[in-house]
């Protein structure tokens, strides 16, 4: 894989200047920046983004602290290996473009990673403040900073003019994975295809991540540029249903990039679970998300209850609380069988969540459901739990406590304890190969036990993070890339 | 956009649409349907494939007007166009010589019927359908029906045509007097669930197509789960045909009236 040289310029007259100027001392001891965000009485009586994003006046003196370091850390913890400090002291120096060109080179999608990545485990947690103490450098928030800067600005986002190779290529899913992948192939030069299932493009970054969190006219303008550079998006379209994968090929697709995600909601299989009212985060987020459901003139319905409980600890239980908070709950409780300090969403997201005034209901979990005389939920029995001895992925096991069953009052559940892979197309692609979870089989290199066929994002990975999904698709494309062009 | 280029009145509130979808209109087999969503504000609802012409590029959908988004789509006009069909989705129909088949449909399911009618003759089976509806009015397709079936029992609720009697009635009148291998029943719920009773009695193998509600139609979103054989399944990537006599049908029944409105419900 030719990995993108990092931090070409941190030899450059300008960044020299920037790093003589301050000791390292005085950049240490300017404070982390606050995030601006709205009042959480007001934010959750509308859809409006929570975090505000840093001003440019907080912007500069963030990226004032980074050190510039000869060997940045945060680099590694970046799973599509963006040139952190590069990007950062263009910050400094005032140029917000050119920040967002160097983001540009490494990530197809800057304001959606600024948003939604979990930079407190990834770039954030290598950074050196940490060894000396402090707060690390708010990089997720300067990655959203000059990639709205960029996007305010009114300009265009710079399509590279590349010499076209004629070779054409497929993605399957406009998610994350598939756009990254999009991205990539199409600066290398390659005429790319996506197809779409549903009826707009950007998938998990469209149906299931709110607007409070990530607004639509962010993924809009990520989806622009790529179209701007010669991407084709093509809607409606079903890979291995409306069109086969033998139609493509015929069609002269060289190459076939699947990303169409995990697909099926995962369900616990209890008692009652299929009572009315009970649903997935994914059927939620998609009904209120995708489809508008509880925007006047819209014609998809979505339970709303004053009741709402919400089943998991992840950043979709996250989404989906806040969400029922927003439609009007009264009452929105996060059911978890741990306590918060295991839960696997974001710090950040956890902590707002609680700030909203969503209740959290930690060491529980349903054991069955109640309805009423016509089949809809109205209360939820809950085994409370205690932790036990760590299990294999080190998070101490949750255990019930014999006998201590209470039984809570609820309108609407969304159950949100994860997905399984697709099976559409894994089933409708002869010869390809699964594993035993029902995940895409492939290499190092993401390709497949098929050809043209290399695959990435949760189809592969079974339920994972934006990021991860788009450090795939790059992988993917540099890897197809060698193939098609004999260049490994 | 897909065009809808012709449209037919099956009745007051059934129409037939045929639209301009020439990717669907060559994968599409017996048994598939499809996502419509008919205008910039409308939901993503499931409709079987009543059929399709390869050549002209079309697929026929048949649709009853029962909610805001199908009586939307039945007042639209050749000329107008749907906002998204995506298809095909689900399995086929398994289709084999099995020998006789009874195949009973009830009102607007007669539509996906047919072309699964015409695969079971051409497969080389003997062919008894049975039609069913409140009234003379609502018997669709009878003509098409013929033509592929060796025998065409026709049952009414008001008795204005062909016999008086349930669908039920019919497909028994069937199983008492012959061998039946194998039974395909489409129609409203209600109805499958006691043609279902009926053949589990006589044990013969039953064949339902479910229409739950949907949203992706695709796996996503599990709003489409029914239990079948005490399993949890999704209608539209493991169906939406099963093994009826294994279906859950009250739970399925219970499920179709989520949305409802109904003055006590938290739904809007």
């Amino acid at each position: 894989m030719n990995k993108p040289l990092l931090h070409t310029d941190r030899d450059a007259a300008w960044r020299r200047e920037l790093r003589e100027a301050l000791t390292p001392r005085e950049r240490s001891a300017i404070p982390r920046a606050h995030m601006p965000m709205l009042d959480p009485a007001y934010r959750i009586t509308c859809n409006e983004e929570v975090n505000q994003g840093l001003s440019a006046g907080q912007a500069v003196t963030e990226a004032t602290r980074c050190l510039d370091c000869p060997d940045p850390q945060c680099v590694t913890g970046c799973p599509v290996s963006i040139d952190i400090p590069g990007f950062i002291k263009n910050i400094q120096r005032g140029d917000a473009a050119e920040a967002a060109a160097v983001l540009r080179r490494t990530s197809a999608l800057p304001a959606v990673c600024g948003r939604v990545c979990p930079q407190e485990k990834q770039c954030e947690s290598r950074c050196i403040y940490n060894k000396m103490h402090r707060e690390p450098v708010a990089i997720g928030w300067l990655e959203r900073y000059a990639a709205d800067a960029a996007r305010l600005s009114g300009a265009a986002p710079a399509a590279q003019a590349v010499e076209p190779l004629g070779i054409r290529v497929a993605v399957a899913g406009s998610g994350p994975a598939g756009l990254s992948f999009a991205g990539e192939m199409c600066s290398r030069g390659y005429s790319v295809t996506v197809f779409e299932a549903l009826h707009e493009v950007g998938g998990v970054l469209r149906y299931g991540i709110p607007e409070f969190r990530l607004p639509g006219e962010v993924v809009e303008y990520e989806i622009e540029a790529l179209r701007a550079a010669g991407v084709e998006f093509v809607t409606d379209t079903v890979v291995g249903k409306t069109i086969s994968y033998d139609e493509l090929l015929a069609a002269g697709y060289r190459g076939i990039f699947v990303a169409s995600g995990a697909g099926l909601p995962r369900f616990m299989g209890v008692p009652g679970e299929n009572y009315i009212n009970i649903l997935s985060s994914n059927e939620y987020l998609t009904r209120v998300n995708l489809m508008h459901a509880g925007t006047p003139g819209y014609a998809t319905p979505v339970p709303r209850g004053a009741r709402v409980a919400v089943v998991g600890g992840g950043n979709t239980a996250m989404d989906s609380v806040r969400t029922a908070l927003r439609m009007g709950a009264s009452e929105a409780m996060l059911i978890y069988r741990r306590t918060r300090a295991e839960m696997p969403a974001r710090a950040e997201e956890i902590a707002h969540a609680l700030e909203e005034g969503v209740q959290l209901i930690e060491l529980a979990a349903p054991v069955e459901y109640l309805a009423d005389e016509r089949g809809r939920v109205r209360a939820m029995r809950l085994q409370r739990m205690r932790l036990g001895e760590p299990d294999a992925g080190g998070r101490r096991r949750p255990e019930p406590i014999e006998g201590a069953i209470d039984e809570v009052a609820v309108d609407v559940v969304i159950v949100s304890v994860g997905v399984s892979p697709n099976p559409l197309i894994p089933e409708s692609i002869d010869g390809l190969e699964v594993t035993s979870r029902g995940t895409i089989a492939v290499d190092d290199t993401l390709h497949s036990s098929l050809g043209p066929v290399y695959a990435g994002g949760d189809i592969v990975r079974g339920g994972a993070t934006v990021i991860l999904a788009m450090g795939d698709g790059r992988a993917a494309a540099a890897s197809m890339d060698a193939t098609l062009t004999q260049k490994a | 956009m897909y065009q809808i280029l012709d449209k037919k009145h099956f009745s007051e509130r059934v129409v037939a649409l045929t639209v301009a979808a020439p990717l669907i209109a060559r994968s599409r087999r017996p048994g598939h349907f499809v996502i419509v969503i008919a205008d910039d504000r409308g939901e993503r609802i499931p409709l079987t494939i009543a059929d399709a012409d390869k050549e002209r590029g079309t697929i026929t959908l048949v649709v009853q007007a029962v909610g805001e988004s199908t009586r939307r789509i039945c007042a639209m006009e050749p000329g107008e166009s749907l906002r998204d069909v995506v298809g095909p989705l689900g399995h086929a129909t398994r289709i084999e010589r099995v020998g006789t088949v009874v195949c009973c449909g009830g009102g607007v399911g007669v539509a996906p019927l047919l072309p699964i009618i015409r695969a079971m003759k051409e497969a080389g089976n003997r062919v008894i359908s049975v039609l069913a509806a409140r009234t003379r009015d609502l018997i669709i397709l009878e003509e098409q029906v013929r033509e592929y079936s060796d025998e065409v029992i026709i049952m009414t609720d008001d008795g204005s045509y062909g016999d008086k009697g349930l669908v039920t009635d019919g497909v028994e009148r069937v199983l008492r007097r012959e061998q039946v291998d194998q039974v395909v029943t489409i129609g409203p719920a209600v109805m499958m669930k006691f043609v279902s009773k009926l053949t589990g009695r006589y044990s013969v193998p039953t064949i339902c197509s479910l229409n739950t509600i949907m949203v992706d139609g695709t796996g996503m979103c599990g709003a489409c789960r029914i239990t079948v054989g005490g399993r949890v399944r999704f209608v539209c990537v493991d169906g939406p045909e099963f093994d009826a006599h294994q279906v859950d049908f009250d739970e399925m029944l219970m499920r179709l009236r989520a949305y409802d409105p109904t003055p006590s419900s938290p739904v809007k």
